[in-house]
């Protein structure tokens, strides 16, 4: 009998470049808000009150929909200790959880492995960007990573090749050459498997754009496409748990007001966009979407932009997420800043451990590497 | 020895100590010959720099470059279009040695500064090399040895000196790194500006000798009142050290070789050959260029044909180089820098202090996609005046009398790419559609047509290949 059960899957959306948290969720009820931000604020006409502390942008009225359906939790004051301000370091540490060193693997990569932990699947991860991130590296996890799901393929968009019989023939040379061989050597082997493996994957996934149809039309722009990729295999049920991509660039220290709304119209648009999509196709119950950036930026602006800041916020998007507020805005009282900067209140690792835990069943400790406190948006 | 023979070593000499050459250069240097070629590369100074001045004024953006991918497109230009091969491989060897990333210095010009430093000293001795690389700023900050006092020792550059740069595990007690940690106090950076909100700056090494702890230590059975100097200088005189970057040499240079972290425990595939290499640090005092000579003019060198996995840098460069695209000032560098970041080896910002792993694991399903993908695009574009050279140079070469047989073509397209050895199946693929529609001709327009097409997608299929991942 069919299993009726579906597994839990995770998207995981990366704001890259230090997302402004002070304009994303707005403390516009306190004067510590206007003091510090005289030129690089929200105007009033321009908030969308949540209750009579906070407010939405008026650009991301599509997550303020979500939120009030209630399948939208805002983390607030998320960070860690010693926050770095450096983009590359930070988002290092988002991505292995190892604050106090470099660390290898990544904290998907390493769920991946305990999803699938004999690597069976090679979409149990999927990655929709260009290389790999470091959250999904881990020895011996195979990821699928795919910038571009229409052209995604072995020798695909080749400018030599004219047809689609050229395609097939060539395609067949190369799993010939790629084939199993007696006594090649074990480099040549390993070669040849990845060969045949990449071959395979990319011939699974192609059945996601061809069974794919949706009355969801994204916008043109890079997270919508990514968003519709994700949406694509996921309705595909290829078995892939772990998804992401990221969007950028957030580091508004320059003429934050016109760029940090166009990217929050896109990014708000695309996660309303693909979550309609998913509900269309009566599959939004098993998707659980995290939304993250390295950290938050500095309380008061700098005339036009916004420096590198601590606390940032995150947010957990679906169905079946608790909706509502979590944790406390970190005060903006000057005695409470670490450095100007937000201070953070609640380690990123807890936020981990509760989508690890609660969402996935795995086991946090291991992945985040200890014990941290989790909440109960999911 | 053959001429065809000779040319094939020179191709093998110059994946290994450069990039790949096109052909055309790959003859003018046999014509040279092997030892005179070998000591011209290790003399970089004989072959003019790449002119700084013109480079910033076409790319102003690279002079300090600030950020990713800024500062990697600038080392990848300078790969690609050096007249000085080695200079630029034995700089991304130090690199792989010493690996140090920009994930935590967050520094580029220092880590573009940390390469020049590498091209400066990467041919002398591996005594001066290792100070210099204590007085690297960003190796100071990555390994946080400005964080290291007299009285309150950090350990971090002591121990990784010994195990990753120097000795290796197993040939040093934990005292040993406490007492370098102790010799290296007062080793520091200055300015210390915070970085932010005021951007990055050029740090100078600084040393502070009332942070320096000048009592008696002992390393290594040695005793004294050390500093830093000092400790290089025992080191330099270990045998393990000799030993330690006679295998890096062989792995980085010869043939694939586990990862460093089980050298205690695995012997090296060939004993003989580390051997040669560690008399040569011997006699040599720990020179360089000397083990490289000995290392480019062994037997076991010129055999390790084809015995290693091409890094990304080797593949994405050696393929450009072979076409003869971006050679001079162009846009497409970022990309490129880029891509060696999307297969998995991005430049100046290694995912540890350990480095990359290399071999096989540079390797797995989605990375193998990509390197298929990103050659065949190069050698199946005919729209790129070095593919359409090189298909004109195996029309040239095959032609007897009119016509080209399958075999010929085939032949000549693995010469022109290499020489290149293949399998016996690869060839039998490349045959196939060689042997598709019969003998090739170019009397009319259509013909010629056909026949680049065909040699084409021979091109294609040979950079899609196995052996077109080795080195």
């Amino acid at each position: 009998m069919a299993s009726t059960h579906k597994d839990p899957v995770l998207v995981v959306l990366e704001l890259t470049g230090a997302n402004d948290y002070l304009n994303t969720i707005v403390p516009y009820a306190d004067p510590l808000y206007w003091d510090n931000r005289p030129k690089v604020n929200i105007a009033e006409d321009q908030l969308l009150i949540i209750d009579d502390e906070l407010a939405f942008r008026s650009d991301t009225e599509p997550l303020k929909e979500i939120y009030d359906a209630g399948k939208m939790a805002i983390i607030h004051g998320i960070g860690f200790d010693n926050s770095p301000r450096s983009h590359f370091r930070a988002m290092d540490i988002w991505h292995t959880c190892e604050p106090d060193s470099i660390g290898i693997n990544g904290w998907l990569g390493k769920v991946i492995r305990d999803l699938d932990p004999g690597g069976e699947n090679v979409l149990k991860g999927v990655n929709l960007g260009q290389g790999l991130p470091r959250a999904l590296t881990m020895r011996g996890v195979p990821v699928t990573s795919v910038n571009h799901l229409p052209t995604y393929g072995v020798l695909s968009s080749n400018p030599g090749i004219a047809s689609d019989q050229e395609q097939v023939q060539l395609l067949d040379s190369f799993a010939k050459m790629y084939a199993p061989a007696i006594g090649a050597g074990p480099a040549m082997e390993y070669l040849g498997q990845a060969g045949r493996d990449a071959l395979r994957g990319a011939d699974i996934i192609r059945v996601a754009p061809e069974t794919y149809s949706s009355n969801v039309e994204y916008a043109n722009n890079t997270i919508a496409r990514r968003l519709r990729d994700v949406a694509q295999v996921h309705l595909a049920g290829l078995g892939t748990q772990v998804f992401y991509t990221s969007h950028g660039p957030f580091d508004t220290h320059y003429d934050q007001l016109g760029s940090h709304t166009k990217i929050w119209m896109e990014v708000s648009a695309a996660i309303s966009d693909f979550f309609t999509d998913l509900r269309e196709h009566n599959a939004a119950g098993e998707v659980v979407m995290m939304v993250f950036s390295e950290f938050g930026r500095r309380v008061r602006d700098n005339g036009t932009g916004t420096d590198h800041g601590a606390a940032g916020v995150a947010f957990a998007i679906g169905d079946r997420v608790n909706g509502g507020m979590y944790g406390t805005y970190p005060s903006l009282k000057p005695g409470d800043l670490s450095q100007g900067d937000l201070a953070p209140n609640y380690d990123f690792r807890g936020f981990y451990s509760t989508l690890a835990d609660k969402w996935l069943g795995l086991d946090p400790v291991p992945i985040v590497g200890g014990n941290f406190e989790q909440m109960s948006f999911v | 020895m053959a001429l065809q023979e000779e040319i094939g070593l020179m191709a093998h000499l110059m994946r290994r100590a450069g990039f790949g050459d096109p052909r055309e250069e790959l003859e003018e240097r046999a014509s040279k010959g092997y030892e005179a070629v070998v000591e011209e590369l290790l003399h970089p100074e004989c072959r003019p720099a790449i002119d700084d001045e013109l480079l910033y004024r076409m790319f102003p953006g690279y002079e300090g470059a600030a950020a990713p991918p800024i500062n990697q497109a600038e080392w990848v230009y300078r790969m690609i279009n050096t007249k000085r091969p080695l200079e630029e491989k034995i700089a991304l060897f130090w690199h792989q040695l010493f690996a140090t990333s920009n994930s935590k210095v967050d520094n580029p010009p220092e880590l573009t500064r940390q390469i020049a430093m590498f091209r400066e000293y990467g041919f002398g001795t591996y005594r001066d090399l290792l100070v210099e690389l204590a007085k690297s700023p960003a190796m100071i900050f990555w390994l946080d040895n400005h964080g290291n006092h007299d009285g309150a020792i950090n350990e971090n550059w002591g121990r990784e000196l010994l195990e990753l740069f120097s000795l290796g595990v197993g040939n040093y007690a934990e005292d040993d790194i406490r007492e370098a940690a102790r010799a290296f106090t007062g080793w520091t950076i200055a300015p210390k500006i915070p970085r932010n909100p005021l951007g990055r700056f050029y740090w100078e090494f600084e040393y502070k000798p009332e942070d320096h702890d000048d009592r008696e230590k002992t390393f290594l059975g040695h005793t004294g009142n050390f500093d830093g100097e000092d400790i290089v200088d025992i080191i330099a005189n270990q045998p393990a050290t000799a030993r330690f970057l006679a295998r890096h040499l062989y792995r980085f240079f010869v043939a694939d070789e586990p990862h460093v972290s089980s050298w205690h425990v695995t012997p090296p595939i060939d004993p003989d050959a580390i051997q040669l290499l560690v008399d040569a640090y011997d006699e040599s005092r720990g020179d360089i260029r000397s083990i490289l000579r000995v290392l480019f003019n062994s037997e076991f060198f010129k055999s390790a044909r084809f015995a290693r996995v091409k890094c990304p840098a080797e593949l994405i460069v050696g393929t450009v180089r072979m076409v003869g695209n971006y050679s001079g000032f162009m846009p497409g560098f970022n990309n490129l820098a880029l891509e060696c970041g999307w297969q998995g080896q991005e430049l100046l910002n290694p995912p540890s202090v350990e480095g990359w792993h290399t071999g096989s694991e540079w390797i797995d399903p989605g990375v193998l996609m990509r390197r298929v993908n990103f050659a065949a695009r190069i050698l199946g574009d005919t729209s790129i005046p070095g593919v359409q050279a090189i298909i004109k140079r195996v029309l040239t070469h095959g032609l007897a009398e009119g016509k080209l047989s399958p075999q010929a073509i085939v032949a000549a397209c693995l010469d022109t790419m290499g020489p290149l050895e293949v399998s016996e199946a690869t060839r039998a693929e490349l045959m196939a559609h060689a042997e598709k529609d019969g003998e090739l001709s170019w009397n009319t327009n259509e013909e010629l047509r056909a026949t680049v097409g065909k040699v084409s997608k021979i091109l294609t299929l040979i950079a899609a290949s196995r052996e077109y991942q080795f080195a």
